[in-house]
């Protein structure tokens, strides 16, 4: 059974056509609703949070001292606080600091769970050993009481250290699951294969075991999303992590939901961006788990 | 004389998919009735109808009649009161058929009583009765055992014990021996015969092994895409079938008894049950296709006295030409350069116990002193049973390490003295190919990505135009590369596994099981394939089996492992035809061919319980607990040796060796 020249020739044009993996995943992704709604949402409130200051006639440092407590009007699109700052100015700057945080935050979170367990769950002996030792090291600390000592060095312009703070405090849980996960991967007969045919474990575990817990690691990640933007917000809420002047969604939560019953736009659209921000990026981890799953696509 | 089971125009669908579409069959007392077919093909669907044990989801239709009630549609309270006392099931795992947490006796008893009226404890003297019937040695304590102290053949044994429990009218054996041993196999098979002569029952067998059927059944019936393709006298079916799909199972089946005939795969895959093609669902795999056949499905055409064949061109059909057999080649000599030499291989295992402070409670000797050598463009078959040591032996060599005691030398290098380049260097030169294809292909990566993984590694930067060749060499289309493995049939499959494997040009090519997964018309075009592979190649393989007849089609030589040791090796036929060590010998004739005729002459040499655990092995031969014949020809005297001395490896013809201290050769097959 051999093919001719011209159709050997055929078959290499149709090799060479063959997607790489990110390729097959951004397509599948793109592919479903689910994902494409998700990413235009997430889209928007990324153009919303960092574009909007452009077109609104207010600062979110601005006071307007003849407007206190005002319900929207074409002056104020959503209203002003007790102090006379303008409610959209003040929570698109809170969405660009609450969604940088929280996406930054939950993908460094997630990223370390999957290296350090599937590391630990792969190798095993002494690399497991020292690994879980750490984990349960963070596992214990208590991460509430480090962050609130840690917050005064979170100065204006610290919030990067603040992301890392927060990931560090996040992944433990999932890298013992990751972990137990890795062993059983390990067993399984390709990544054997893999190793019979040479290939160095550091690349088994990045080509092999993490793309097979990739299911487990978007959807940790999705979670990881609403925990961290959560978690911003109860620290801010008692006063840690982003300090004023500055203002996260944290912060304004905290201030709205004093006013919130007399004065419902302190309050209510700043929970409704939080609400549509946490949904859109459970929409993309629904899709991308679908999209890197080649089998989800042929149950349905 | 009236049938005990009638199934007239049976279908059944799970909403668009066909599973069954249309069977008719009968069984009268005491008549075997072999229902043969591949998977997918609706033998096993048939049977759950019949029991009415489907899932909700599936719809019913044609008449099931035991006696003179219909079953198709009865209350379930009627079922029930036929269940278990009219209609009995042997199933394929005797693990899950038996509920862990009751004790044998138990469960047999519950099965006495639920149709009986008796008392509990003459319920618990019938289920003695019935294991001690079903062969199973100290029958009064073993009742009191739980399942899971049970070996797979005893836990089957057990398992038809409850099927006879209450004399049914009807068994039926779904699979019972597919997952288990040969020599095990034997024993159940044996077991049923006299279950069957116990009760008068009527058996139903259904099974994919044509050999099983063979020596069997009385009557045979082959389905095929969810119909009855074929039906007939056990003999009609061998030897005079109508039906090509019958031709070319039959074909495509190595045998033990014939070494070197090529087989004749069937091309294609079985349709899928949701996509039948128009006319005669085989046709688009059919070497006699003619036009005519795509018009509509052709019926069951009486082709002989109660034999009927599916086929309109049943007239033509001829039994496969027995190839003629090309003047046995003169064996080359073995070639001088060895690939592979493993000598005085040796592996335990520690069995522990305790969760926070391991003890050591004993030791598994998996492999204990094993030897042999392939050389370059040459087969090694290494078969044995479960338990036998092959798959620790494999994954010794594989791993590329020191062996615990022994020497493995992989292509002139010794690998205990390995650095970690040339450990990559000779990752190279030997590549694997697993039993479970699916296992072992990363779901999550693309068939181009799966084979040009090897590439990679190896430093090749445009893997493309290799892999596309690779993709043609095992017979699959290029275009294929941007597919999932999960969209492969499992033959297409193992082609990619294969594909990967030979990716580097290896020389040594190991292979666990290759082609156990597999369908048999499937596996007969894979075998061909590696055959075929190793000639242009000129590669050396190390193939591991459970399956003899495999072995001696494929292999050049054969190593058959007992309980870690090889018993006995050798040049192929010489083994197959003059087996010397009394192992072989058994379990070569424990081995069903697809030949009623010679089935039924056969003479079996049946081996006592069960492979001893590998723990505690017997003192010196470590196969006398079992050996015929130790226990039948040997004099006390002689015996003394068996006991005190572990018998190594003697040649006893040129390139035939047996590890028996009196090792005598015998014909078998």
């Amino acid at each position: 059974m051999t093919l001719s020249e011209e159709q050997l020739a055929e078959g290499f044009g149709a090799v060479s056509k063959v997607p790489s993996r990110t390729r097959v995943v951004a397509r599948r992704f793109f592919a479903s609703t689910q994902g494409r709604i998700g990413f235009a949402v997430l889209a928007l409130m990324f153009l919303l949070a960092f574009a909007g200051p452009l077109i609104s006639p207010w600062s979110y440092t601005d006071k307007d001292f003849t407007a206190f407590m005002q319900p929207p009007s074409t002056r104020h699109w959503f209203g002003t606080l007790q102090t006379g700052s303008d409610v959209f100015a003040v929570t698109l700057r809170g969405m660009q600091k609450s969604l940088v945080v929280g996406l930054l935050a939950a993908l460094i979170s997630t990223a370390l769970a999957a290296v350090v367990g599937s590391f630990g769950g792969y190798f095993l002996g002494w690399t497991d050993r020292t690994l879980s030792w750490v984990t349960d090291l963070l596992l214990v600390l208590p991460a509430f009481l480090v962050l609130a000592i840690l917050s005064p060095v979170f100065g204006p312009g610290q919030w990067a250290l603040f992301v890392v703070m927060l990931a560090l405090f996040l992944w433990m849980v999932t890298s013992k699951i990751v972990r137990g996960m890795a062993i059983s991967v390990k067993q399984r007969e390709f990544v054997q294969a893999a190793r019979y045919m040479g290939v160095p474990p550091v690349r088994i575990i990045f080509r092999h075991v993490i793309p097979n817990l990739s299911s487990l690691l978007i959807v940790d990640a999705t979670l990881n999303v609403s925990t961290a933007i959560l978690t911003e917000t109860s620290l801010s809420y008692f006063g840690f992590g982003i300090q004023p002047p500055d203002v996260s969604f944290g912060t304004l939560i905290a201030d709205g939901s004093k006013t919130a019953v007399y004065a419902p736009w302190t309050f209510w659209f700043v929970a409704g961006l939080l609400v549509v921000t946490v949904l859109a990026v459970n929409l993309i981890g629904d899709a991308l788990r679908d999209a890197f799953d080649p089998s989800s696509g042929r149950r349905r | 004389m009236k049938p005990v089971l009638e199934v007239s125009d049976l279908t059944v669908s799970f909403g668009d998919v066909h599973a069954v579409r249309g069977v008719s069959w009968s069984v009268r007392r005491g008549e075997v009735l072999g229902i043969v077919g591949e998977s997918g093909s609706g033998k096993s669907v048939t049977s759950a109808a019949i029991m009415g044990l489907l899932p909700p989801g599936a719809k019913v239709t044609g008449s099931v009649r035991l006696h003179d009630t219909e079953l198709i549609g009865a209350p379930e309270r009627a079922l029930n009161s036929f269940r278990g006392r009219s209609i009995s099931m042997v199933f394929q795992d005797p693990l899950s058929a038996l509920t862990p947490v009751y004790r044998v006796g138990d469960q047999i008893a519950e099965a006495v009583r639920v149709h009986q009226r008796v008392s509990k404890e003459a319920a618990q003297v019938k289920a003695v009765e019935l294991l001690d019937l079903v062969g199973i040695p100290r029958p009064a304590e073993r009742a009191l055992a739980f399942p899971h102290e049970f070996s797979g053949g005893m836990r089957q044994r057990v398992v038809i014990a409850m099927a006879i429990a209450n004399d049914p009218d009807v068994i039926i054996c779904d699979e019972p021996t597919t997952a288990l041993d040969v020599t095990i196999q034997a024993q159940v098979l044996d077991v049923l015969k006299l279950a069957q002569a116990r009760t008068g029952a009527a058996i139903i067998m259904i099974t994919h092994d044509l050999g099983v059927v063979a020596g069997f059944a009385d009557r045979v019936m082959v389905m095929y895409a969810g119909r009855s393709v074929e039906v007939g006298a056990v003999d009609d079916i061998y030897y005079r079938m109508r039906m090509p799909y019958t031709v070319g199972l039959l074909g495509s089946v190595p045998r033990v008894d014939s070494g070197g005939r090529p087989l004749t795969p069937i091309e294609g895959n079985p349709p899928s049950p949701a996509a039948l093609p128009p006319g005669c669902p085989f046709a688009p795999r059919c070497p006699m296709r003619i036009d005519a056949c795509d018009d509509e499905e052709p019926p069951l055409f009486p082709v002989g006295d109660g034999h009927h064949a599916a086929c309109i061109r049943w007239e033509e059909v001829r039994p496969h030409e027995p190839a003629r057999q090309p003047p046995a080649p003169d064996r080359a000599p073995r070639s001088e350069r060895t690939v592979l030499e493993v000598s005085g291989l040796v592996k335990d295992y520690p069995l522990v116990k305790g969760a926070v402070f391991k003890r050591r409670v004993g030791t598994v000797h998996a492999v204990a002193g094993v030897s042999f050598d392939v050389r370059e463009g040459e087969t090694l078959g290494l078969v044995g049973e479960s338990g036998s040591g092959k798959t620790t032996t494999l994954t010794q060599i594989l791993e590329l390490t020191a062996p615990q005691e022994g020497a493995i030398v992989v292509l002139g290098h010794d690998a205990a003295r390995l650095d970690r380049a040339r450990r990559t260097a000779i990752r190279r030169d030997m590549q694997v190919v697993f039993q479970d294809p699916l296992a072992a292909l990363d779901p999550r990566m693309t068939v181009y990505d799966i084979l040009a993984e090897p590439l990679r590694t190896h430093g090749t930067r445009e893997p493309g135009r290799r892999v596309a060749e690779l993709l043609d060499l095992v017979g699959l289309h290029p275009s294929h590369a941007a597919r999932h493995p999960q969209s492969f049939s499992g033959g297409q499959r193992q082609r990619i596994g294969i594909a990967r494997a030979l990716a580097l040009e290896p020389r040594l090519l190991v292979l666990d099981e290759p082609v156990s997964a597999l369908d048999v018309s499937i596996q007969a075009g894979v075998l061909n394939l590696l055959g075929s592979l190793r000639a242009r190649l000129g590669l050396s393989y190390l193939f591991v089996a459970h399956d003899l007849a495999v072995v001696r089609h494929i292999a050049d030589r054969v190593a058959v492992m007992y309980l870690g040791r090889i018993a006995e090796i050798g040049r192929v036929d010489a083994v197959y035809d003059a087996p010397a060590h009394p192992y072989t010998q058994a379990l070569l004739s424990a081995i069903p061919v697809p030949d009623p005729v010679r089935e039924r002459s056969r003479e079996r040499i049946l081996l006592e319980g069960d492979l001893p655990s590998p723990a505690d092995p017997p003192s010196g031969c470590r196969f006398r607990t079992r050996c015929p014949k130790f226990r039948a020809e040997l004099t006390p005297d002689e015996r003394v040796l068996c006991v005190d001395v572990e018998p190594e490896v003697r040649a006893v013809a040129d390139d035939h060796g047996a590890a028996c201290h009196y090792a005598k050769s015998r014909e078998v097959v």
